[in-house]
């Protein structure tokens, strides 16, 4: 029997090797972004421990919601309605704590169940409905919102923002988990490695186990992972729990760490948990992408929002300066995905 | 080959078996067998219901009437999962192949190898890596890089990766649909190469194609179907590849075409000239509008458009 040996398999280059992994990007971003602050803002605080605390704590809270985004992104979904989420769990949090008498931890309880929920009305509403999640889950968001607004406005006589948290019973304890500080006088907040952790088990997930496969594979192409019997259905319905829950988990720190609750919290996060996938490497079109890379695209995101501040110019221009990054990215996203599919040379 | 296997039980079998779609009759009293170790070509035009027939064998379509018998007992599949779980691997044209997605993790996906227990319980991607390899190198391709993109595979590899797979995940029948369509000559030679190979390997094998010229040399039965009803089954040494080709085509309607395509030459001829006329008209008007820079196509002789129009030989060609 003769052997066929594809001329395409023979070499393979490292370092395009190294290019084509869907984190390399967010990484050099975060490296080329990190020395233009220290140099534009280095003589202003940003190298100093406050200013490593504050971007890291940015990107730390923006890392939480963007790993399971990144996740359902790589399954071929969307999901508006994290930001939402962020201020409906943490409403239940702050009105059963405060209002109602409960002890802390029975309303994060609640309010996790409430996550599982939404996530699971998401997944059922896309996959019955057959309709893009973007819409979907765009729907889902004014409901929550409206509702929570709503709700919050009946029970405390017309408030949107509910203060007090720390007076509920289990409030030390529930610090201590979410909200405590690390090293001593340094001020890093704990939420750094409730992100680390999350990007580690989202890591081992996605390239250690079949489910990380099969969220590949859905992504790739959801008839084709059906036809060889993965259940797609499933999959979809977790990742949108996943990040529900993810969002609800926010919403416990936020709660914990203000001592309040806002019905506004979390609005814009859906977007931005999207360009920190986006510059992380995750495709818009599903399939591909990597944790570490959500990880470090909030960690992008985090820099330059501080960065400017230190650098003393008006804070709103980080917009802009995320925006262009963001197309830099999705260009570079493209090229790359070029590179992959191409014949390696 | 066959002179064995005839002895012996069939492998897959169905008897007078049809499908209706409401009014529309896709499929009529279809008979066939297939035994382990050879080739069922599946011969039909588009519209024949070859796609019919699969969907029926592969457990998408459930049969409206006759009976579906595997290894001589009846079955009832609800879901190609059923068909798989019996050992009936049928691999579609879209491949169920993810382009992004590394070799080893296509072969393995929705079936994946794990080591470890409980929540501890994790991909095992050496091995996954290993057995791809060494089931690719059976099949007579080498791969370096298991983790490569399946989309940087050629039609023909990509192919026999997915015969691969069928194979390795126990099947006894593989059912391949069209699996030489898309492909260059070269890339059809090398899967009608691992049709071969998993025949050789004691795989019933039923090859679904429109061309005679790939089923010919594979095959060891040929099913013909015509408009849903089956013209027969016949082995190989019973029917020569030109009677073949025509019994697809429908005998009487090629020798038609033939008849059809001389008459295009004559009538060909007189186009050419007839055009080359109104030509000249036109740029005989148009000279006389004074019109200035006139394009070259206007102003044609007559033999520049028979060279336009498509080559013909007398006896009309297949």
């Amino acid at each position: 029997m003769s052997v066929i040996t594809s001329e395409r398999m023979l070499r393979t280059n490292p370092l395009r090797r190294l290019l084509v992994r869907p984190e390399t990007g967010a990484v050099a971003g975060a490296i080329a972004v990190w020395i233009f602050f220290a140099i534009v803002a280095g003589g202003s605080g940003f190298l100093t421990s406050r200013g490593v605390s504050s971007y890291l704590s940015v990107s730390a809270e923006l890392a939480i919601q963007a790993i399971p985004v990144a996740l359902l992104m790589i399954g071929g979904e969307f999901d508006l309605s994290i930001g939402s989420t962020v201020g409906a769990t943490g409403m239940i949090i702050a009105i059963l704590s405060t209002q109602f008498g409960w002890n802390i931890w029975a309303s994060i309880v609640v309010a996790l169940i409430f996550a599982v929920l939404v996530g699971m009305l998401n997944g059922y509403l896309v996959i019955r409905t057959g309709l893009p999640s973007f819409i979907v889950t765009l729907g889902t968001a004014y409901i929550l919102l409206g509702a929570t607004t709503g709700i919050t406005s009946i029970v405390t006589n017309g408030l949107t923002v509910v203060n007090g948290i720390d007076q509920a019973p289990g409030y030390s304890s529930a610090h201590a988990i979410f909200a405590s500080a690390l090293g001593g006088g340094q001020q890093f907040p704990i939420e750094i490695i409730w992100a680390l952790a999350l990007v580690a088990l989202a890591t081992w997930l996605l390239l250690g186990t079949s489910f990380g496969n099969w969220i590949f594979g859905v992504g790739g192409d959801a008839h084709a992972a059906r036809n060889i019997g993965v259940p797609v259905t499933r999959v979809k319905i977790l990742l949108f729990i996943s990040t529900a829950v993810c969002s609800c988990l926010l919403a416990i720190i936020l709660d914990v760490k203000f001592t309040n609750a806002d019905v506004l919290r979390g609005q814009g996060n859906e977007f931005y948990a999207i360009v920190a996938a986006v510059v992380g490497g995750v495709l818009l079109t599903g399939g591909y992408g990597s944790a570490i890379g959500a990880m470090f695209g909030a960690l992008v995101f985090g820099i330059v929002e501080e960065g400017i501040v230190f650098a003393g110019v008006n804070a709103e221009w980080y917009k802009a300066v995320i925006g262009l990054i963001l197309l830099l990215a999705v260009l570079l996203n493209s090229y790359v995905r070029k590179l992959a599919m191409e014949a390696r040379r | 080959m066959s002179t064995i296997n005839t002895q012996t039980l069939p492998l897959l079998e169905v008897q007078d078996v049809s499908k209706y779609f409401g009014s529309v009759i896709a499929l009529k009293d279809i008979s066939m067998k297939v035994y382990a170790g050879e080739v069922m070509c599946l011969l039909g035009d588009n519209g024949a219901g070859k796609s019919t027939l699969i969907k029926i064998l592969s457990g998408v379509h459930r049969p409206s009437e006759g009976q579906y018998l595997f290894e001589g007992k009846e079955v009832h599949f609800t879901s190609p999962r059923d068909a798989l779980n019996v050992g009936i691997a049928t691999v579609f044209q879209d491949l169920a192949m993810i382009p992004l997605m590394g070799i080893s993790r296509n072969f393995f996906l929705g079936s994946e190898p794990t080591k470890g227990w409980g929540p501890f319980r994790r991909f095992d991607v050496q091995h996954a890596n290993h057995v791809t390899r060494e089931e690719l190198s059976r099949m007579g391709i080498q791969v370096r890089d298991t983790g490569q993109p399946v989309g940087t595979l050629s039609g023909g590899e990509r192919q026999s990766v997915a015969i691969a797979r069928a194979v390795y995940f126990g099947a006894k029948v593989l059912i391949l649909d069209e699996p030489t369509a898309a492909l260059g000559v070269k890339e059809a030679g090398i899967v009608l190469r691992y049709i071969a190979q998993a025949r050789s390997r004691g795989l019933g094998v039923i090859f679904i194609t429109h061309n005679p010229h790939h089923a010919y040399p594979i095959g060891d039965h040929f099913t013909l179907l015509n408009r849903g009803r089956s013209l027969g089954t016949f082995a190989k040494s019973e029917i020569s590849r030109e009677e073949l080709t025509g019994m697809m085509a429908g005998g009487e309607a090629l020798e038609e075409l033939s008849h059809e395509l001389a008459e295009f030459a004559r009538t060909d001829e007189k186009a050419a000239a007839t055009l080359a006329e109104v030509a000249r008209e036109f740029g005989a008007e148009a000279e006389g509008l004074h019109v200035e820079q006139l394009p070259a196509k206007f102003t044609g002789s007559e033999q520049q458009y028979a060279d336009q129009l498509p080559p013909t030989d007398g006896e009309g060609k297949r």
